[in-house]
């Protein structure tokens, strides 16, 4: 008896924290999901009702507003972040004289919340103390810089603040593939004559294909859960212009008390993570096994 | 790449030209990076009336520490305005134990997974993954439901048990991805000797574990610190962590913008995960990289 439970130790260990995730993930994710076709406002009800919170949730200007500001958003802070840190870590890693300073302070943002940053980046863009002040008070007049006030670019500004966090990552990231890369292969290169640029872009950069994908995959899994940059930076304004899904979600479900719509637009997050998500895992952990 | 000093076209002035444009670009990069932290400190340490004079650049007139104390203890937020010190608090009793728990899960669930491959372990393994990678918003609603029955809603209990579930799947990738690494014969030959599981853990494990320890701990303490969802979804009032008192003081509206006491706030707030980063930085990259490449 006391043998048998021996053997079945290592499942006992693992139990309590696959439960927890059994029910506080997988769960709690059918749980919004059922609440997503109830007609629930400030309590949670368990009538069903159909897709009636999906049709609200899509014919509401303030969602069609967040959802496709997440693609703004996502694809400009993707593709910036990636070109800055690609371009920083091939730099970097041309034997500069104090890299190691260098790599300190292009990461540091990493390290602090998103709610601080928002904070420094507004003071910065503040219209009538922040940097247009001071370029207009120095006599550059035409000097204008009000992006965080006007509806049409204040995403846009969440953009910058947000390549300005992540991008030190991303040349973190390639800059520790690159010291990977087999030396062997550029040194044959190097002796065929190929240039500095035909080998980066030739050999060394497509043989880093996994580490764009990685950093695609983190890049657009911080872009999705963006909430806190937004709240401090804009508060999704002005109006709600700069809102993003997950701000609209905590706005419907603890402001509003629209606990339905707020759960649908989750289960909407939700399925835009799992189509990017779930195919990377899955080459991962296959990837994992063959290897 | 060592021999690029004999290669054609790297020497004369292209070269000196193509460094020097190198160094530029860094630097520019390295101004841009700093920028705003400069903006920040020397705002804290300005008084109001310089502050609307405008000269955001400039550094301050004289070092005036008083925005500091005012953001320490006795700025207003909400109502009450004991400054941020109790939220400071708040934070350090939610994170410490929060990263405690969940590191400890995270590795003994990482090491029966690796080193005993029970049927369902890849399965199970799998779950926990994807579960780091779900937008949270899908669980809030029901996580304040649950801490409600509970009776933990708006604590720092509630927030620790919230911190420490959504941890477990990053924790457990961490340690799982290191382990696979250990040789198995290293348990297999200690089983054969008569150690048990938890032995075998304690004596061989967890002493080849202190890298591992050390980029989980400063991971989930940079995650917890900095995380503001849940703490603005769970807690109002006194149990606020640090985060949400910081966004409530900056953006309240009512009476004069005091920008040199937001801004000594703002820092007071980043400036534990930025100790860590500075004195660990090596394994908060190495953290940063662990969760996303093959490991």
């Amino acid at each position: 008896m006391l043998d048998r439970l021996a053997e079945r130790l290592p499942q006992i260990v693992v139990a309590p924290s696959f439960l927890l995730i059994l029910v506080f993930v997988y769960g709690f994710i059918i749980w919004t999901g059922y609440v997503s076709f109830t007609k629930s406002k400030m309590l949670p009800v368990y009538k069903l009702d159909g897709l009636r919170q999906y049709t609200r949730l899509f014919s509401m200007d303030r969602w069609d507003v967040a959802y496709s500001n997440l693609f703004v958003f996502a694809s400009l802070f993707i593709i910036v972040a990636i070109i800055i840190g690609c371009l920083l870590a091939v730099l970097l890693d041309q034997h500069i004289r104090a890299e190691g300073a260098l790599r300190t302070i292009y990461l540091y943002p990493m390290a602090i919340s998103f709610i601080v940053t928002g904070t420094a980046w507004k003071w910065m863009l503040n219209p009538s103390l922040g940097l247009e002040a001071y370029f207009q008070s120095l006599g550059w007049e035409s000097f204008s810089f009000n992006w965080i006030v006007d509806k049409d670019m204040s995403i846009y500004v969440v953009v910058i603040a947000a390549v300005w966090q992540a991008s030190g990552f991303v040349m973190a990231l390639f800059l520790s593939a690159l010291r990977s890369v087999d030396q062997e292969i550029i040194k044959a290169a190097y002796l065929d004559g190929a240039s500095n640029t035909r080998i980066y872009m030739g050999i060394i950069l497509p043989s880093m294909r996994p580490v764009f994908l990685s950093a695609f995959v983190i890049l657009s899994h911080l872009a999705i859960k963006s909430f806190d940059l937004v709240v401090a930076l804009t508060g999704g304004g002005p109006g709600y212009a700069s809102t993003l899904p997950a701000n609209f979600m905590y706005e419907m479900t603890f402001r509003r008390n629209q606990i339905g719509i707020g759960a649908a637009s989750a289960m909407m997050m939700l399925a835009t993570v799992a189509a990017i998500m779930i195919p990377y895992l899955y080459s991962e952990l296959r990837g994992k096994k063959n290897g | 790449m060592a021999n690029r000093d004999r290669l054609p076209g790297t020497d004369g002035k292209g070269r000196y030209i193509g460094r020097f444009l190198i160094y530029l670009t860094l630097a520019v990069f390295a101004i841009w990076y700093l920028a705003p932290l400069y903006v920040v400190v020397s705002t804290s340490f300005k008084d109001l009336a310089e502050i609307r004079g405008g000269a955001l650049l400039s550094l301050p007139h004289e070092f005036n520490v008083s925005a500091w104390h005012k953001a320490w203890s006795q700025a207003c937020i909400g109502v009450e305005c004991t400054g941020l010190k109790p939220y400071f608090i708040n934070s350090i009793s939610m994170s410490v134990p929060a990263v405690l728990i969940s590191t400890f899960l995270g590795s003994i669930t990482g090491y029966a997974l690796t080193k005993y491959r029970f049927r369902g372990a890849n399965i199970i393994f799998s779950l926990m993954l994807f579960g780091c990678f779900i937008p949270f918003q899908v669980v809030i609603l029901p996580m304040a439901q649950t801490l409600g029955m509970l009776g933990i809603a708006n604590t720092v209990n509630g927030l620790i048990l919230v911190h420490v579930v959504y941890g477990l799947g990053f924790t457990t990738l961490f340690f799982r991805n290191y382990y696979v690494s250990i040789p198995d014969d290293l348990v297999k030959a200690a089983t054969i000797d008569g150690a048990g599981f938890f032995r075998i853990y304690w004596r061989i494990m967890l002493p080849l574990s202190p890298p591992i320890i050390v980029v989980t701990i400063i991971w989930q303490f940079t995650q917890i610190w900095n995380d503001f969802l849940f703490g603005a979804s769970f807690t109002t009032g006194g149990a606020q962590p640090l985060t949400v008192a910081l966004n409530n003081l900056i953006n309240t509206t009512t009476g004069v913008k005091h920008y040199n006491i937001d801004m000594a706030a703002a820092l007071i707030a980043a400036a534990p995960t930025l100790f860590v980063y500075i004195v660990a930085g090596r394994y908060f990259v190495r953290g940063l990289t662990a969760g996303s490449v093959k490991g």
